[in-house]
């Protein structure tokens, strides 16, 4: 393996990866507040907000990420706001997210059996009360394997960002690429950011999964 | 410490996946004069995304400007046939790695004859003469190179040449580069930037298509265009600078530029 395109390059490709970074946490943030928002009008007993939370899980789950991202890149200016190809792509990024995360948790919840809520109702506890005291602490572990699989699916479907100049690591992977004609090192390297990124992701997510069970 | 090994053992597998993989990247040295006149097909890398050089009719399915006309002259002269042609779609990005890995002949992609390039690839002799300018939206305050400031976005293609060239005539000029031109036009007119720098051939072409946009200034570089073939070909682009010239002397070359550009070629 050639390390020169790597130590040649080292300030696009590390400028890149701080940005994938960024864009990660922004993302990762952003799409676990609006899919826990989603699920719950997906699960609450108010028609209106049922029939909002189907229709945005059902519209961005199915439309390619790259078209969730030209919306926000391209159509937006259209409506006189014009956001940046980083701001377009990591929007775009939390909102598509957001959809198959609202749909994990939404399933994590149904997954708990009935009979705790009714327990718990007749317990004397409030919805509220019964939804942070019994079924959120119960449905949290049967989440988190979906959702750490949809976080790292986020990390490497960021790279979407190259497609409207948002400076990503991908980008400058592609912009290194055509410049040193060294493509399979170059790319190779930009897998090896990912996988900086990833794979303690990954690790963590399992050891957050063994000390959850450990607690049954 | 068994988990440690576990974990070195997972490390030495990744490196290994790294190195077959990096070992794939080799050359082959093939698709010489000699096996494109046995397969009786030349294979030619041409934009399908730029007007006036090579775009894909979406209706038809054809491809059609002057890169491919250019490209069926060559095949007409070099096998008899002008129709024993394939088109495969490149860009500026894909270019060099799609002619190196063998997919294809030779690249007829408006692609500028440079000095680096030329470490990478081998080149013909100059089929068409263009020059960079800029493409703004009509009534921009943006009238020519000197009033591209530090402060201005300018969009273009990954890969192309203009993005070097714009950076050293306006350093710290913001580029935003895409994978292809109708994408960076796309942005352009989302107003996403203020400007888009690419060769004047094909900033002709994007006018055209809209007409609220239009090239301003004089070119301020020389973009000769030449066809890249793999090294060491020496036969092969020896039969294509041989069938420029023999199209240049016969006026075809010049009927095809008529055709495209609208106008006849300068000299």
């Amino acid at each position: 393996m050639d390390f020169t395109v790597l130590t040649e390059n080292m300030e696009p490709f590390l400028r890149g990866f701080l940005n994938t970074i960024w864009a990660s946490l922004l993302g990762l943030a952003g799409s676990f507040v609006l899919g826990v928002i989603i699920a719950v009008f997906r699960i609450t007993r108010l028609r209106p907000l049922v029939w909002f939370g189907t229709g945005y899980v059902e519209f961005f789950r199915n439309i390619p990420l790259l078209l969730v991202v030209f919306l926000f890149y391209l159509g937006l200016p259209s409506l006189g706001v014009t956001l940046s190809g980083f701001a377009a792509g990591t929007l775009g990024l939390a909102v598509y997210t957001s959809a198959f995360i609202a749909e994990a948790i939404r399933a994590g919840i149904l997954a708990v059996p009935a009979g705790q809520t009714e327990a718990a109702r007749s317990s004397g506890l409030g919805y509220v009360q019964t939804m942070v005291h019994v079924v959120l602490p119960q449905a949290i572990k049967l989440v988190i394997p979906p959702l750490s699989n949809q976080f790292i699916n986020l990390v490497k479907n960021s790279s979407v960002l190259s497609i409207v100049a948002g400076f990503d690591l991908m980008y400058y992977g592609d912009v290194v690429a055509t410049e040193t004609f060294d493509t399979i090192n170059t790319y190779l390297f930009v897998a090896m950011f990912y996988l900086i990124i990833t794979l303690p992701l990954s690790y963590g997510s399992r050891v957050l999964e063994r000390k959850l069970a450990r607690h049954d | 410490m068994r988990k440690h090994w576990k974990m070195i053992s997972l490390g030495l597998a990744a490196c290994l996946m790294m190195t077959v993989l990096a070992g794939c990247g080799g050359k082959k040295e093939e698709g010489g004069l000699a096996a494109i006149k046995e397969r009786g097909k030349l294979v030619v890398g041409v934009k399908f995304d730029t007007k006036l050089f090579g775009l894909k009719d979406p209706s038809s399915g054809n491809v059609e400007g002057f890169d491919i006309d250019i490209s069926k002259e060559l095949a007409k002269r070099i096998l008899g046939d002008g129709s024993k042609v394939e088109f495969k779609e490149v860009t500026s990005k894909t270019r060099i790695p799609m002619l190196n890995n063998g997919e294809i002949d030779m690249v007829v992609a408006t692609m500028t004859i440079t000095e680096e390039r030329k470490k990478e690839v081998d080149f013909s002799d100059v089929y068409f003469q263009a020059g960079q300018s800029l493409l703004v939206k009509k009534g921009s305050p943006i009238r020519g190179i000197e009033d591209v400031t530090a402060e201005t976005k300018v969009m273009s293609s990954k890969g192309a040449t203009s993005v070097k060239n714009i950076k050293e005539k306006v350093p710290g000029v913001t580029v935003l580069e895409f994978d292809n031109y109708q994408d960076a036009f796309s942005a352009l007119k989302a107003g996403q930037g203020d400007a888009l720098t690419t060769d004047d051939a094909i900033l002709y072409g994007m006018a055209a298509q809209d007409p609220n946009f239009e090239v301003v200034g004089k070119p301020f570089t020389d973009e000769p265009y030449g066809i890249a073939f793999r090294k060491g070909n020496a036969e092969l682009v020896q039969a294509v600078n041989d069938a420029l010239k023999a199209m240049r002397e016969s006026g075809e070359y010049d009927a095809i530029y008529e055709k495209w550009i609208g106008k006849k070629p300068a000299e």
